[in-house]
């Protein structure tokens, strides 16, 4: 599979899209594992990180899954192929600012990645859309399982998977949830909840993971620690959390409705003018109106069938996938323009909203 | 940390005071305005307090005499610097200023999740060859012949064991 193949097909965020998926958008969970007798990546010299990523390369792309999948080194990746691997969530900042040594392996449907020499030699990824926390462990897991077959693992008996940073100790696993959570956002609740997340262990951050921003209500919801717990008990605490964010989501709704629909509705009917007419739009701005877009759905405005074009925009609206449709490299000001026009044509023929339909417990 | 007047991450006054809960244990930073802006403090969704208490807890002075790897050559400066060790090894050798470090940062500071059954099986293995070999090598050089020829077979059969252990 080449990198084109892989960007001109759609990502398991991009696709799939159901009603399960109206609140958690997609699951994630990686796993952080490391060659027993080799220095971490960080540490290595060049001769040894080619040594490393030889030996995991050749495991990771005999195991199952990802037979037949795209293997590219990361200094064979262009920038604008990079910052969409970055948008689709198929490889991190860190690896596409690595050095020489540095791989990614991604499955053919893109729901399985494996980053080699990143700050782990290894770090495994699955993705499903939607709340799919169980299912992902147990792609994970077997896919960990093979690898170990061939490849001595890093392992200490008290301290679990060695890996580069302390923080990843123990199962060297980082499960997330992106949710969407517009009401939370809107009734200026996200502060509390984030307060009340970071109390019971569990970490939130923006779109793009750390230090990047909540643009179109989107957050990243995943374990903090990962020593003293099994992967087991930390997946069961991270749901229950998800679900109870998830619940609060559907009270925020429900009382936003409750206390003052005509200004919902105002936000979610501008939000669709804007849509259909601007010719200025920013990334920031663009989430922020499909956000709203997509809550008009949920809520029954529009049919429930547009929630898979929202979810594809929310993609195509970053400026890696912008430029790339656009076959060019672009400054930030051309790009509004752009953005704007396509989210125009994209809006020309969408369904007008139909308040009447209203589904008032917010419910879908 | 001592002096709360001081920024934890370098000597300039602290200005920015954050307690966070995590796992029900407090922790609480002090910082500077330039160290609060780089760690991303004041942006309280990208703010990861782990990583930050990490580079905290790795003060010179804090931990006692310059721990170094022998395996990989890492020392303990080289983590202040980077806040990830050089290589598996570094975990024994750092060990005594790992322990209270682990305390504030997971929940427990024992492993109790997945063991990699596989891996270990191997290596167990290979550990039992080097032994057998070693145990060939004193038998033959003391003529004890029938030991030699008794520890050869074993290890034949620990050889052949290796190869027709299934790939998973």
């Amino acid at each position: 599979m080449t990198i084109a193949s892989l960007i001109a097909s759609p990502s398991e965020l991009t696709d799939a899209a159901s009603n399960k998926t109206a609140i958690v958008l997609m699951t994630r969970i990686r796993l952080a594992r490391n060659l027993a007798t080799q220095p971490f990546p960080g540490w290595a010299k060049p001769a040894q990180r080619t040594r490393i990523a030889e030996i995991c390369t050749a495991a990771v792309t005999a195991a199952t899954p990802l037979k037949r999948s795209l293997n590219v080194a990361v200094e064979q990746l262009g920038e604008l192929e990079k910052q969409i691997l970055v948008e689709r969530h198929l490889i991190s900042r860190e690896l596409s600012g690595s050095k020489q040594g540095s791989s990614v392996i991604i499955s053919k449907d893109q729901t399985v990645s494996v980053m080699v020499n990143e700050e782990d030699h290894l770090r495994i990824q699955v993705l499903r859309a939607g709340f799919q926390l169980k299912k992902t462990w147990t792609v994970i897991n077997e896919l960990d399982t093979a690898l170990e077959s061939s490849l001595d693992y890093a392992f200490s008996p008290t301290l679990g998977y060695l890996t580069a940073c302390p923080t990843n100790l123990g199962t060297g696993m980082r499960a997330s949830a992106m949710m969407h959570l517009p009401a939370l956002v809107i009734s200026s609740q996200m502060e509390k909840v984030v307060r009340a997340v970071n109390q019971l262990g569990m970490v939130v951050r923006g779109l793009f993971g750390e230090g990047s921003d909540a643009s179109g209500s989107i957050f990243q919801i995943s374990n903090q620690t990962t020593l003293g717990e099994s992967e087991e008990e930390i997946l069961k605490r991270l749901s229950s959390v998800l679900q109870s964010i998830i619940e609060h989501e559907l009270n925020a709704r429900e009382k936003l409705l409750e206390a003052d629909a005509g200004k919902l509705f105002d936000k979610i009917g501008r939000a669709y003018g804007i849509m259909q007419n601007s010719h200025l739009l920013n990334s920031s701005e663009a989430m922020n109106l499909l956000s709203l877009i997509r809550l008009g759905i949920d809520l029954g405005v529009f049919p429930d069938a547009n929630r898979s074009t929202i979810d594809r925009l929310f993609i195509e609206a970053q400026p890696g996938h912008l430029q790339h449709a656009q076959k060019g490299e672009f400054d930030p000001a051309q790009r509004d323009l752009l953005r704007a026009a396509h989210l125009r044509s994209e809006f020309a023929n969408f369904v007008r909203p139909d308040f009447s339909l209203i589904n008032s417990n917010g419910k879908n | 940390m001592a002096n709360p007047l001081k920024c934890d991450l370098c000597d300039k006054p602290a200005t920015v005071h954050l307690t966070q809960i995590v796992s029900n244990k407090v922790h609480k930073v002090d910082l500077c305005e330039a160290c609060a802006q780089a760690k991303g403090v004041t942006d309280p969704s990208g703010f990861s307090l782990s990583d930050l208490l990490l580079k905290a807890s790795l003060n010179p002075e804090a931990a006692p005499g310059a721990m170094r790897c022998e395996s990989c050559g890492f020392t303990q400066a080289d983590f202040k610097k980077h806040g990830r060790f050089g290589c598996p090894a570094c975990y024994d050798a750092f060990k005594g200023m790992l322990e209270p470090m682990l305390d504030g940062m997971h929940k427990g500071t024992k492993h109790t999740g997945k063991i990699p059954q596989a891996a270990l099986a191997r290596q167990t293995l290979h550990e039992r060859l080097s032994k057998l070999e070693l145990d060939l090598s004193d038998a033959i050089k003391s003529e004890r012949y029938e030991d030699a020829a008794r520890t050869r077979d074993e290890i034949s059969q620990v050889k052949q064991a290796t190869h027709q252990s299934p790939p998973r």
